[in-house]
């Protein structure tokens, strides 16, 4: 039994660092638009921008 | 993308490339200049990709010269120097209007980051330079096609957004803590059958302690906080229960694991906590989302008024922020913002949004004007008056104060359980305990584990849940359909409603003059006319160049003011507007309702007749409630003629016309003694008092602030029948919150006397909870799931 001793410690550890991932997550904000995030990854620049007209 | 592509195919000639509304034949690409210019700049700024990517046309962009207060003063300068605007954005229909505002203003000189919140609609502008560039930067979104409106300076930070996210952080934590503790203890169960030693269990118990007396302290606080509140006041609420549950829960385990027993209960306790934060939290979060969007639209409405300076200077400025004796200028067809006296000029308005009342009323010099009513005819000066005493809003607001008064405090029916139930769960706990040491002679700490097992189970985390979980399936529904909840409380004292009062301008009808057909008028005679109509923001252009429908433009119309329209042609002026501006004669024929004329040299005199129509579903509607066995009846302040003929046309039998607001009180109060549960439904200013006095209150999402902050539930769109939706749903949710009620009823029977002899293990209190719990979530979900019973109420709706 004392490879519990090293498992549990290790089966905690794992869940601390979700679960301080998670409140990472909430303290920047990103729960705050989840409607917006599903949408946003699909537009991404996957080409470079055009040059911006001067006073435009 | 399919959506898109298929979209883009249908897109034809025929449809505006911008908003994809039908266009008139031979009238171009765009269906109004507002279309054209959100296109040519889009194009511009080499953003096309947009109507690829959107999967839902926008609202047509509009004229876009509504004026737009000055935001210079809404701008945050950090002390770095950099400036922060925020926004509420309307007209969002998808992520492709994030990514295009987003875009277009990246590409601004000087702009760090622009970010809009899809969810709550608000657009963060950050930007490096002068604060004066909020107008130019907010300007850009709104020629892109989106209204813009400002943040009051008291709205800046939504109280409940930090109480949100302290219950998400709590939940996490409650569910880290939950599952660990699982793992644990179901070791310790199956260790319980195989025979694991007592060393090992101890060990498990003591890990358990340390995950859960922590998570209980931080998870546990809003229940403690709340709990504690409550018994300040001398009253008790659901969070009481739960406080003592969880609390003993903990302290007795480790007691029991202090002394190496065999029982700990931390997994209970926690596993509970995880549970009732899951239903706080979306209660917490359709309340917060309902409660957002209303204040959204009361904002966006809250049109910036012209201010005119002393030295003849013109600014914009927000309603609010206008000082008291400040001189405001009123354009025709533009909605009176401000409380004020004419000072200058003499004009008709149209009071319904006030009064009720439908027929335009002549005002001069001296004349109070409220806000909400709309100039029509020429414009006005206003000297801005404070809404004091004697006024006719501080008239409505004592009348609402009164009616709030009068109205009994509505108890939610989770705190009138919560209040019978702490007392008898824990005189049962104390009646185990002693029949035990009393009775069976058991020593007083094995009794007293039984007792505090009996207060565990009973722990009302299935009873906690069975409300607020129908209330979040219930309020997801209705905001779906355009209706937001903004009392908690609405839901249960609308399914006890049997009385369903109307008021008539703006709520039965869309409070708005809409063209009458005529099967004498041509179509090219009314295109002719409307090509004027659409060169003017006048109530009844707009109406005529809606019933036209989108089209050209005449080049170089004229607005004479208080007078109508007028273009030269090379044959002679052609007019458009009252009967003397076109020369009708007297006696023509007999003046009922709002008119304008249509005058071309050579040819014969033209009449458009304008009235405010019913919704389109208001028969409808009202008949579906007559079905479900509702009274309906209509109170209006308008005249007895007007009235009759629409209760006739939706066949409804009560009505009353001419009532004031005192009246329309008075008549409230007479049919809530005689027992009825009344909901009125009411947008206008002289309904306020009476939406207060109700016992439950809905106004449309255009009635004026006073109405919509007084209303418990706020409806969108042009069709009347989200009213019958909403007692529909309520109606569901009551019989759900009751089957919810019933099962753990029933739930309690069985497991109080399991718990009252000593055989409540740990195991039997997790499978019981966790199974109940679940049991009342999946129920409560049911009304979000469309069923074949939705149209009994609904009726024929579409």
């Amino acid at each position: 039994m004392n490879v519990l001793l090293v498992l549990i410690p290790a089966a905690l550890f794992l869940g601390l660092m979700g679960l301080l991932a998670f409140l990472w997550s909430v303290r920047s904000g990103q729960m705050e638009d989840l409607d917006g995030a599903g949408t946003r990854i699909l537009f991404d620049e996957d080409r470079p921008l055009p040059a911006r007209r001067t006073g435009a | 993308m399919s959506v898109a592509i298929a979209l883009d195919a249908e897109v034809g000639p025929a449809t505006c490339r911008h908003c994809a509304q039908p266009v008139g034949a031979g009238a171009g690409e765009f269906c109004c200049a507002g279309c054209e210019g959100a296109f040519a700049l889009i194009h511009e700024l080499g953003l096309d990709g947009y109507y690829s990517r959107r999967d839902a046309a926008p609202v047509a962009a509009g004229d876009g010269d509504a004026p737009v207060a000055n935001l210079a003063g809404q701008v945050e300068i950090s002390p770095g120097g950099a400036c922060t605007l925020r926004l509420r954005v309307d007209g969002l229909t998808c992520g492709a209007c994030v990514w295009l505002i987003e875009s277009a203003l990246g590409r601004e000189a000087g702009v760090d980051s622009a970010r809009v919140n899809l969810t709550s609609r608000r657009l963060t502008l950050r930007w490096a330079g002068a604060a004066g560039e909020a107008d130019r930067l907010a300007g850009i979104v709104r020629q892109l096609g989106y209204r813009v409106a400002p943040f009051g300076a008291t709205e800046t930070d939504d109280p409940t957004a930090s109480a949100e996210k302290e219950l998400l952080r709590c939940m996490a934590v409650a569910g880290f803590a939950a599952a660990n503790i699982m793992l644990l203890s179901v070791s310790v169960w199956s260790g319980h059958a195989t025979g694991m030693g007592e060393a090992t269990r101890t060990l498990m118990h003591w890990l358990s302690a340390l995950i859960a007396l922590p998570a209980v302290a931080y998870a546990a606080r809003p229940f403690f906080r709340s709990a504690a509140a409550a018994l300040r006041a001398g009253r008790t609420n659901m969070d009481v229960p739960i406080s003592v549950g969880v609390t003993l829960a903990s302290a007795m385990s480790l007691a029991v694991t202090i002394q190496h027993g065999e029982h700990a209960y931390f997994d209970g306790a926690v596993m509970l906590l995880f549970f009732l934060l899951i239903g706080r939290y979306l209660d917490s979060r359709a309340r917060g989302r309902a409660r957002s969007a209303a204040e959204h639209l009361l904002a966006l409405n809250r049109a910036p008024v012209t201010v005119l300076a002393a030295d003849g200077s013109v600014s914009v400025a927000l309603p609010s922020t206008v000082p008291v004796g400040a001189m405001v200028l009123v354009a025709a067809g533009e909605r009176v913002g401000v409380d004020g006296t004419v000072a200058l000029g003499a004009s008709e308005i149209d009071a319904s949004l006030v009064t009720g009342e439908t027929a335009p009323q002549a005002v001069a010099p001296g004349s109070p004007v409220f806000a909400g009513m709309v100039n029509l005819a020429a414009p006005l000066r206003l000297t801005v008056t404070a809404s004091g005493e004697g006024t006719l809003l501080a008239e409505i607001i004592r009348l609402m104060e009164d009616a709030e008064q009068g109205r009994a405090r509505y108890v939610a029916l989770a705190d009138r359980i919560a209040r019978a139930y702490t007392p008898v769960v824990h005189v049962l706990a104390f009646a185990t305990f002693l029949a035990w040491v009393l009775g069976a002679g058991l020593a007083w700490q094995p009794a007293l584990l039984i007792a505090i097992a009996v207060l565990i189970i009973t722990c009302p985390c299935a009873l906690a849940l069975a409300v607020p979980t129908v209330q979040v399936a219930a309020s997801a529904r209705l905001m779906g359909r355009g209706v937001l909840l903004k009392s908690p409380t609405a839901l249960e004292r609308l399914a006890e409603v049997d009385t369903v009062v109307f008021d008539k301008t703006g709520t039965l009808t869309l409070g708005r003059p809409d063209l009458l057909s005529d099967a004498g008028r041509s179509a090219a005679d009314l295109e002719e006319a409307a090509r004027l109509a659409r060169a003017s923001r006048h109530p009844l252009s707009k109406a005529l160049a809606r019933a036209a429908g989108p089209g050209y433009v005449a080049e170089g119309v004229r607005e004479v003011p208080g007078c109508g329209l007028e273009l030269d042609t090379p044959e002679g002026p052609v007019r458009l507007g009252s009967r003397p501006f076109c020369g009708v004669r007297a006696g023509h024929s007999p003046e009922v309702g709002p008119e304008i004329w249509f005058a071309r040299p050579g040819r014969e005199i033209l009449r458009f007749a304008f009235a405010d129509i019913p919704r389109p579903d208001a028969g409808a509607t009202v008949a579906a409630l007559k079905a479900s066995g509702l009274r309906v009846e209509l109170l209006s302040g308008d005249r007895a003629a007007t009235v009759a003929a629409l209760a006739r046309e939706l066949g409804i039998n009560d009505w009353s016309a001419g009532v004031d607001p005192q009246g329309k009180c008075a008549r409230l109060a007479e049919l809530r003694a005689a027992g009825a549960k009344v909901l009125m439904v009411g947008d206008g200013l002289n309904d306020a008092a009476a939406l207060s006095a109700a016992d439950v209150s809905v106004s449309p999402s255009t009635a004026v602030d006073v109405a919509q902050t007084a209303a418990d539930a706020v409806f969108q769109g042009d069709g009347l029948a989200p009213v019958a939706e909403l007692l529909f749903v309520a109606r569901r949710a009551r019989t759900l919150v009751r089957q919810n009620l019933l099962f753990t009823l029933a739930y309690n029977l069985c497991a109080v006397p399991i718990a009252m002899l000593g055989h409540a293990t740990p195991l039997v209190a997790a499978v019981a909870m966790s199974s109940s719990s679940l049991v009342v979530m999946a129920n409560a979900m049911r009304l979000s799931r469309p069923g074949a019973k939705r149209r009994r109420l609904s009726g024929d709706i579409p």
